[in-house]
């Protein structure tokens, strides 16, 4: 071995003895936590299905669980009123600041029912069942004629729902998209 | 304004564009002279100068210290302004009075906020900062243990998505530079990058975003490209020196450094490493603006190059022709500020300002500029560049891309979001600044 490669060799070994100092200096603090120790605050579901939680509902079942706990802000007939309007929505060729809604907006029902079941209702987040968000997602996509009222939603037919306006969404800078 | 004049040959500074605009450099050679002669901008008129006798304050030993200091009683309207002061069950927005402050950060109490669903209580002795999913071994992180990790400070603005919202308005609405510019604040914040918890978690070669979750009502999330996390993302722990502020996500907060403000997710609890983006209801629903071919934007990501002028600004008003500074804000989610423009004519020409050192990456660069107002009328705007090259479009340009709203909104709406063209702001006879378009 070459003079020059010998010490090449003695900088690597030391960069990587560096490295591995730098990594064994660390705090090492966190303390490991098993995926069943996370449930109760993994709550993110994804446009593919992904996460969805166990029960189903039907639009027939949400009915009188929007009239008790949604009624009060979103309106009766979820026309709005204190909080938005749940139902209807002009195209959105009408202007840029068209109102968005289920109906002319939203991508994906999974979105519709992770902000059910994460922020509603808004003075008593998370005391909803799983059952009771299906069934007002439910609800909600019949208002908008998207699903049919005895249509049941769950884990595997909320993802097929196709929501009018999926194809709608272009990134701003696709080269920052992983 | 006769005394200006008296104690300045104004012969010494060259004009660098129309309407009175001087060059950069004459604040440096006109010094302590120049400086004296600045006029004010103040609400009420000046008095004249009169003998000087000792006033009250000096004559009598002054009050005993507080233990936590707050400004003097003469600055108590210098607030926020507040869009839900009774925190009615809706989102709540502080904005920053950035016509009432000077220099590149923003105090803790005026930093802007917006709380969909109120600040939460959260006791730090009983909040976890979890990470999981695609990771090789899921941890756990207490406060005391985050604090004791290797820490990093850098300045960085944070900005809504949704500041400057007002000038998609199809007519110049009447505000002021709070109401349209609030919803930016900038600060020193101080945690522990990361990338560094990440390395103790490893990461499963399948991540390609993180999912960033809040710990208050809404449980804000929000998804991030993992590129981010890897680059200059931060868990941040303290604000301008002390612990992060209630309403700017107490007792941490995920910081992307010049990114969406909605993403740097407050009361941070959770981060979970994903194939996927989750379509969140803020990511799918709230920031993307709709084109006018009917088609939106999402995953907008970047606050891109912006600048306003602060002073003078509505509400601001000149006290007689004569001596004053422009300055106002700049920053690009994409470094640093490379230059800053000024017109007093509404664009027809222009100087360039001098700009505060130090400038730094996705921070405020303060811009300012010296300016005799002939008593004229007058129309101010700033156009800033950044150092990769991107250029502030004007209105106009930015129009024909994005569209404007069909009708007035309210100062307070949001008819679209991620505006980033100029400000344009009118000087009347009467000193009096007005909000326009030019």
């Amino acid at each position: 071995m070459s003079m020059h490669k010998l010490i090449r060799t003695a900088i690597v070994s030391a960069l990587l003895l560096n490295a591995y100092a730098a990594y064994a200096q660390s705090p090492q603090l966190g303390k490991p936590i098993s995926e069943a120790d996370i449930v109760a605050w993994d709550i993110t579901v994804f446009p593919s299905g992904a996460n969805l939680p166990a029960g189903s509902g039907t639009a027939a079942q949400g009915a009188p669980i929007y009239a008790e706990k949604c009624a009060l802000c979103h309106g009766v007939n979820a026309e709005g009123g204190l909080a938005a309007g749940l139902v209807g929505g002009e195209p959105l060729t009408n202007g840029i600041d068209t109102r968005k809604t289920i109906a002319n907006f939203w991508a994906s029902a999974t979105t519709l029912f992770d902000f059910t079941r994460r922020q509603m209702p808004w003075q008593q987040p998370r005391t909803l069942s799983d059952d009771e968000v299906y069934a007002l997602t439910a609800y909600m996509l019949a208002l908008n004629g998207i699903v049919d009222d005895d249509e049941i939603m769950n884990a595997e037919t909320l993802p097929r729902v196709q929501m009018p306006n999926r194809d709608g969404f272009m990134p701003r800078f696709p080269e920052l998209m992983p | 304004m006769s005394t200006e004049r008296s104690i300045l040959d104004l012969a010494d500074f060259q004009p660098a564009a129309a309407n009175g605009l001087l060059d950069r450099r004459a604040f440096c050679k006109g010094g302590a002279a120049l400086a004296a002669a600045m006029t004010g901008y103040t609400l009420s008129s000046r008095a004249g100068a009169q003998q000087l006798t000792d006033d009250p304050w000096t004559r009598t030993p002054g009050a005993s210290l507080k233990a936590y200091g707050t400004p003097s009683r003469f600055e108590a309207r210098v607030t926020r302004s507040l869009s839900n002061p009774n925190g009615e069950p809706r989102t709540q927005h502080g904005r920053t009075p950035h016509h009432l402050i000077n220099g590149t950060f923003t105090p803790n109490g005026l930093h802007f906020v917006i709380s969909h669903t109120g600040n939460p209580d959260i006791d730090p002795s009983q909040h976890r900062l979890v990470i999981h999913g695609l990771v090789e071994r899921p941890l756990v992180f207490t406060l005391d243990d985050l604090m004791r990790y290797p820490m990093v400070s850098r300045m960085t603005f944070i900005e809504c998505g949704g500041n400057s919202a007002p000038l998609w308005s199809p007519e110049p609405v009447e505000a002021g530079v709070q109401a349209i510019h609030g919803l930016i604040s900038c600060a020193e914040w101080t945690g522990v990058m990361l990338s560094t918890l990440l390395e103790e978690t490893g990461i499963d070669p399948r991540a390609k975003w993180f999912i960033a979750e809040g710990a208050d009502a809404s449980k804000l999330d929000r998804s991030v490209p993992l590129g981010k996390a890897l680059d200059d993302a931060m868990i941040v722990l303290y604000q301008n020196g002390e612990r992060i502020m209630p309403g700017n996500g107490y007792p941490l907060r995920l910081l992307l450094p010049g990114w969406e403000g909605n993403m740097n997710i407050k009361w941070l609890r959770r981060i979970e490493l994903t194939e996927e983006p989750a379509l969140s209801f803020y990511e799918a629903r709230t920031y993307t603006p709709i084109l006018p071919s009917g088609k939106a934007y999402n995953f907008y990501f970047l606050q891109e190059v912006k600048s306003f002028i602060t002073h003078p600004s509505p509400g601001l008003a000149l006290n007689g022709a004569g001596f004053y500074e422009v300055s106002g804000l700049a920053y690009s989610a994409n470094g640093r500020i490379s230059k800053v423009i000024v017109s007093a004519d509404g664009g027809n020409t222009w100087a360039e300002a001098a700009l505060q050192e130090p400038v730094l990456s996705k921070a405020f660069t303060r811009f300012r500029l010296p300016w005799r107002w002939d008593g004229g009328p007058a129309v101010l705007q700033s156009r800033a560049w950044d150092e990769a090259g991107n250029v502030q479009p004007t209105r106009s340009e930015l129009v024909a891309r994005r569209g404007e709203a069909r009708r007035v909104p309210s100062v307070l709406g949001f008819p679209s979001q991620h505006y980033n063209g100029p400000t344009s702001w009118r000087v009347g006879a009467d000193g009096e600044v007005q909000h326009v378009y030019a």
